[in-house]
């Protein structure tokens, strides 16, 4: 165990010195351990404060639509919608263009263009999550008021006229703030995640897989589609969940922009609450009902197993990719 | 007919292209505008009295600039992510070590499994977790700069962590055969060679979790809470900077929505200075 430590004879000091260095292991493994430790208390503390929630309202929390803390209602449902609806939308927005940014970056540029752009997308992950809410209610909401929303909306009465429905998506009072705001938001803070990792996944693509094609006389994209993107897959899907993650646990930049109205959402206009801005919202105005801290703590909970379960899942996928120094198909090849 | 087939399939070839360097431009348009407006809008307050002076209330005093000024949240954060360092580096940089040096099992795989999941989890359930650990074991503390410290903590602990280990994977192993020749017990070998070898990455990680919890809001509105004079003691709330900006930004007062703003732009300036400067060490070492 302790390679190139042994001398021989039992002196002083090379007793001294083996206890030093079980000593140091030790030390470094108790305090490893002891994350280990604060996970599980980190689960363990969370479901004690929520045990109050749990006895009275089990797991219906989940799916009453009503909050209203002073009347010790409580139920999650337009949260966890609100959490849904925001997070699809910023993957349906932010996967697209995360691959693109991906697949240009590592694929179709040479290192000189893409080590600054691909620099550039990575600091947008360093900006903390409350400036892109400031920036959010200055610049995104009046944007969404002016431009897009109405644009939008034109679109959903149109379609609507057309095939004589009621579809409810880009409709009612054009706020600016909302759900449909907060997802965009959520996509722009997820792009740098997905586009990272799916990047790596790209890289772990072994340069035979490129070069087989192109020597068949595939151009650079149809060698990127057949051999690269198919090949990568699995690490490309670990990117999304990854970003789903982050989108869901989000709470500073979708607070400030949803709107923080505790009603399901009527549509992506309306404005609405995730998980998250519910706690960070509401939590200091009403915790001093025990009842309704306990049911923040189990909404809290909620979240947490909705993202531990999210990364798990992602890192399981990641790690697989990292560790065959490959990607998904290659048992297909 | 072949000809017109292999150029459609160039054009396309150069379309795909194009669509994907759109889709680099559209990320970046965010980024810029943030950083324009914020120079824009907290260029007009900032100064060093900025930096200094106590926090508006929104209106003006004769004699004092209505912007007011971020001292005590400055000097806040500076406490209170202090005391969150303290905690969290050593923690981080000892689990790191023995996952690099020593945690080649299946207890070291599942830790750092589990460390990994653990950066994902959302900062607000950090708040909420640390202060329902603190409502069940001492609930006079429950806001106070001391919980504040403690979440910050938790979130620094896991980047801590897997940045030490990843950086000291990459210290060659033959230096580390090189000092057991020479006789150098295991952990001196660990100490004084692969952790000064590999510090500069080490160092990284400390830096972008402090950054990561400088900026932090969430968890710190449900520990730290507010504080008008910033720190007034360990067992008192805490204003931060992070809040002051969440709070100043949704107020209806110009005054404090350009401090916001001013705010704004000395976390950016710090963020996109630091993870300049962290990335350029990197460079140095490994490229």
């Amino acid at each position: 165990m302790l390679r190139g430590a042994r001398t021989p004879g039992r002196t002083f000091s090379s007793r001294l010195r083996r206890a030093l260095d079980l000593g140091f292991m030790g030390l470094t493994l108790a305090v490893a351990v002891g994350i280990l430790a604060l996970l599980t208390a980190f689960v363990l503390v969370l479901i004690h404060g929520a045990q109050l929630s749990i006895a009275r309202f089990g797991i219906s929390l989940l799916g009453n639509p009503h909050w209203n803390p002073s009347a010790n209602v409580l139920g999650l449902l337009p949260f966890i919608i609100g959490t849904l609806l925001t997070s699809a939308i910023a993957l349906i927005i932010a996967v697209p263009l995360s691959i693109g940014i991906a697949v240009f970056l590592s694929e179709l540029t040479p290192r000189w263009i893409s080590e600054p752009f691909g620099y550039l997308v990575e600091l947008l992950a360093a900006v903390p999550s409350v400036i892109f809410g400031v920036w959010g209610i200055f610049i995104l909401i009046p944007f969404m008021r002016t431009t897009i929303d109405p644009a939008l909306e034109k679109w959903n009465l149109s379609f609507n006229r057309l095939l004589h429905v009621n579809v409810p998506v880009f409709t009612g009072p054009i706020l600016g703030s909302g759900v449909l705001t907060a997802g965009v938001i959520l996509a722009i803070m997820i792009i740098p995640t997905i586009s990272a990792i799916s990047r790596e996944a790209l890289r772990a693509v072994p340069q035979q897989q490129r070069e087989a094609a192109l020597g068949l006389g595939a151009t650079h994209w149809e060698s990127t589609r057949i051999s690269v993107l198919s090949y990568a897959r699995i690490g490309i899907v670990g990117a999304v969940i990854l970003g789903l993650g982050r989108a869901v646990g989000e709470t500073m930049a979708v607070t400030m922009v949803i709107g923080n109205s505790n009603f399901i959402p009527r549509s992506l206009f309306d404005q609405g609450q995730t998980i998250a801005s519910l706690i960070a919202n509401d939590f200091l105005s009403e915790y001093s009902s025990p009842l309704a801290a306990s049911a923040f703590i189990e909404a809290a909970l909620v979240l947490l197993v909705i993202t531990l379960a999210i990364n798990v899942g992602a890192r399981i996928l990641v790690w697989r990719l990292v560790a065959r120094g490959g990607g998904g198909g290659a048992n297909e090849i | 007919m072949k000809f017109n087939r292999d150029g459609r399939r160039r054009i396309f070839n150069w379309v795909v292209s194009g669509l994907c360097f759109l889709c680099v431009v559209a990320a970046l348009i965010p980024l810029l505008s943030i950083i324009y407006t914020a120079v824009i809008n907290g260029g007009r307050v900032l100064s060093f009295n900025f930096l200094v002076a106590p926090l508006s209330f929104g209106f003006c005093t004769p004699g004092v600039s209505c912007y007011g000024g971020i001292g005590p949240a400055l000097a806040a954060t500076l406490i209170v992510v202090g005391i969150a360092s303290g905690i969290s580096v050593p923690t981080g940089v000892l689990a790191g070590i023995y996952l690099s040096e020593y945690g080649k099992n299946r207890l070291g795989r599942s830790i750092s499994f589990f460390t990994d999941v653990m950066t994902g989890s959302p900062s607000i359930v950090v708040g909420l977790f640390v202060y329902a650990a603190f409502v069940y074991f001492e609930p006079r503390l429950a806001f106070s700069a001391l919980s504040g410290s403690v979440a910050l903590a938790v979130i620094m602990i896991p980047i801590v962590t897997r940045t030490t280990e990843e950086g000291l994977r990459l210290v060659p192993n033959a230096l580390r055969e090189g000092a057991y020749a020479l006789g150098i017990p295991r952990y001196r070998a660990v100490v004084q060679i692969v952790l000064s070898t590999g510090r500069s990455v080490v160092i990284t990680g400390v830096v972008l979790a402090v950054m990561r919890a400088a900026g932090e809001v969430a968890p710190l509105l449900l520990t730290a809470f507010w504080n008008n004079n910033g720190f007034t003691g360990i067992n008192q709330p805490a204003g931060l900077l992070g809040p002051l900006i969440y709070m100043d930004a949704e107020s209806p007062s110009p005054y404090l929505v350009a401090a916001a703003w001013g705010a704004s732009l000395i976390l950016i300036l710090l963020m996109l200075g630091i993870s300049l400067a962290a990335r350029i060490a990197l460079r140095k070492r490994f490229t």
